[in-house]
């Protein structure tokens, strides 16, 4: 079992402080803040490596932090099954809203499958696009639905095919 | 934005000239719901599986972005419906963390607390085990399993006002007290239900045709179940033992004694239907082990006293501290896990999302019927063991 604190070194030595951008240790779970282009090899790591082992993802989430500050971000739960820690990545990047270009992230999900169907409900909810994702559609709402419903700045609409929506 | 060709577009447009398309669902009964799977089949041999799901989908989140934490609880029993008591108790454990107060909780409402989500388990479990045996072809398994749920139903509706959607786990606390009599009634029902516990299995569990349907069936590597995010019984059908009551120690369970019950492959393959299925049925009689010390717990050492209020440790407003938390506890399917998001100023959290664990078990289901037959699909299926209410939320 490592601490977090044993983590962020075993990441920093390896990757350096480029990749590993900031990490946040206020709350009751600390979290590390990765580069966005380098999710996926920190992924690769932390499931390969024997120390970390983390072979399970537990959640994916895309997050909408608001048009104040527009930033987008993606949060992973990663826990380990043999060492029985557990770990928390942050990816954030900002954008500017428009919704024909969707904010843009790598996909997670060659390192675990799980991240398939929960990078899939992102996409579907919180409009983020992710590279590399083999199946992106939508998965919860029909596939001719416009916009996201879970950005903050989400205007429900008025009817739907004709059906008024009240 | 240039469209991408998705795994979709390249199965569904090179189709061979012997494949066709046919839809399962979504008012197939051994769906279990409103579930649709687009099915590629040659013949009776399904080459391609493709789950869309949805109908169900009621906007959890999109609720829980204007209800207070406390209004969020009868929303989370309506996601899995099967086992609301599971649903309430990793909500209101999350919340109770997050406001620092889980450790004032009295040990009284925590027994009852696993007290009525083993018996939630105990009903889950006992659907999926009717529900699977109709699916294979087994009826009276089905109504035999529903006349013991029911005793469930009641005693659990005495307790909380309600059959199935229960919100009687709150924040900090209960709804109310057990009814005075339901630790008694409670022992009544297991002596009741072991022996029918004991008859279910003979007719079931070692059942020839059963066995011949389930065993080898739908083989789930255990690599692959890590890989695909299972849990529960999924997982531990796969030969792992892996339990969050144990991994965690939350709420009551580290002073209970129950085993981890996990697939051996003893008819088939380990990680086949059969193996799932034995794993829920051995989880019941867990289960009633650990309602029993509960039980005892409950009528010696923590008796009820006339000052015992289960709503004393009630926060009168619920902030936690700005911050993000996931939580995750065990629910008859799964890691159940919810992720916080909270500014710290409101009552009403920035964000909810729910891990289900159903979500992630059928994500599973094309990766292991490939190249099975029809009639086997609707067996691997059953074995999953999905509620479409927590598939969809």
């Amino acid at each position: 079992m490592m601490t977090f604190e044993e983590i962020h070194a075993l990441l920093s030595d390896k990757f350096g402080s480029k990749v590993i951008v900031d990490s946040q240790t206020s709350g009751l779970q600390p979290a590390l803040f990765i580069h966005p282009d380098y999710i996926v090899p920190i992924c690769e790591e932390l499931r390969d490596n024997q120390l970390t082992w983390f072979d399970f993802l537990s959640c994916l989430t895309g997050v909408d932090h608001g048009p104040e500050s527009n930033k987008f971000s993606v949060v992973y739960h990663l826990a380990s099954i043999p060492h029985q820690h557990q770990l928390v990545l942050k990816v954030e990047i900002e954008h500017d809203r428009n919704l024909e270009v969707l904010p843009s992230f790598k996909s997670v999900s060659d390192v675990w499958k799980t991240a398939e169907w929960h990078e899939r409900e992102a996409f579907d909810l919180v409009g983020i696009d992710f590279e590399g994702h083999p199946d992106q559609r939508r998965i919860l709402l029909p596939d001719d639905w416009e916009g996201y419903p879970l950005r903050k700045d989400y205007q429900a609409a008025e009817e739907y095919k004709g059906i008024k929506i009240n | 934005m240039p469209v991408k060709k998705t795994r979709y577009d390249l199965l569904t447009e090179n189709l061979q000239a012997e494949e066709m398309i046919i839809n399962m669902g979504p008012q197939h009964p051994s769906t279990h719901g409103v579930l649709r799977l687009e099915l590629i089949t040659d013949g009776e041999i399904v080459k391609e599986v493709i789950p869309h799901m949805g109908y169900l989908h009621r906007c959890f989140e999109k609720h829980c972005e204007s209800l207070t934490y406390q209004q969020i609880i009868p929303f989370v029993d309506r996601m899995d419906y099967l086992a609301s008591m599971n649903n309430d108790h990793a909500f209101v454990m999350g919340v109770e963390r997050m406001m620092g107060i889980d450790k004032d909780i009295p040990k009284r409402v925590e027994y009852i607390r696993v007290l009525v989500c083993e018996l939630n388990r105990i009903a889950s479990h006992l659907i999926s085990i009717g529900t699977y045996g109709m699916d294979i072809g087994a009826f009276t398994p089905f109504l035999w399993c529903f006349r013991d749920r029911e005793h469930i139903m009641n005693m659990l509706e005495w307790a909380s006002g309600s059959r199935m959607l229960y919100n009687y786990i709150w924040v900090g606390g209960l709804f109310y007290d057990l009814p005075v009599g339901f630790e008694e009634r409670c022992r009544e029902f297991v002596d009741y239900f072991k022996p029918k516990l004991a008859e279910l299995n003979q007719l079931l569990t070692d059942n020839q045709i059963f066995i011949s349907r389930t065993a080898g069936v739908g083989v789930l590597p255990l690599d692959v179940a890590i890989n695909y995010g299972c849990s529960g019984p999924m997982l531990r059908g796969s030969g792992l033992k892996w339990d969050l009551r144990r991994v965690d120690e939350y709420s009551a369970y580290p002073e209970l004694d129950f085993e981890i019950p996990i697939g051996k492959g003893e008819m088939g393959k380990s990680g086949d239907c059969w193996d799932r299925y034995k794993v829920r049925a051995d989880e019941v009689a867990e289960s009633l082990k650990i309602i029993e010390q509960c039980l005892d717990k409950l009528q010696k050492d923590l008796k009820r006293g006339p000052e015992f209020d289960p709503r004393a440790k009630l926060p009168k407003k619920i902030i936690p501290k700005e911050q993000d938390f996931y939580i995750r506890a065990e629910n008859p399917r799964g890691e159940l896990g919810y992720y916080f998001i909270t500014d710290g100023k409101t009552e009403i959290p920035k964000r909810v999302k729910a891990r289900a664990p159903s979500f992630n078990n059928l994500s599973v289901l094309p990766e292991i019927s490939r190249s099975v037959l029809i009639a086997d699909l609707v067996a691997i299926l059953g074995s999953i063991d999905i509620v479409l209410g927590e598939v969809d939320r």
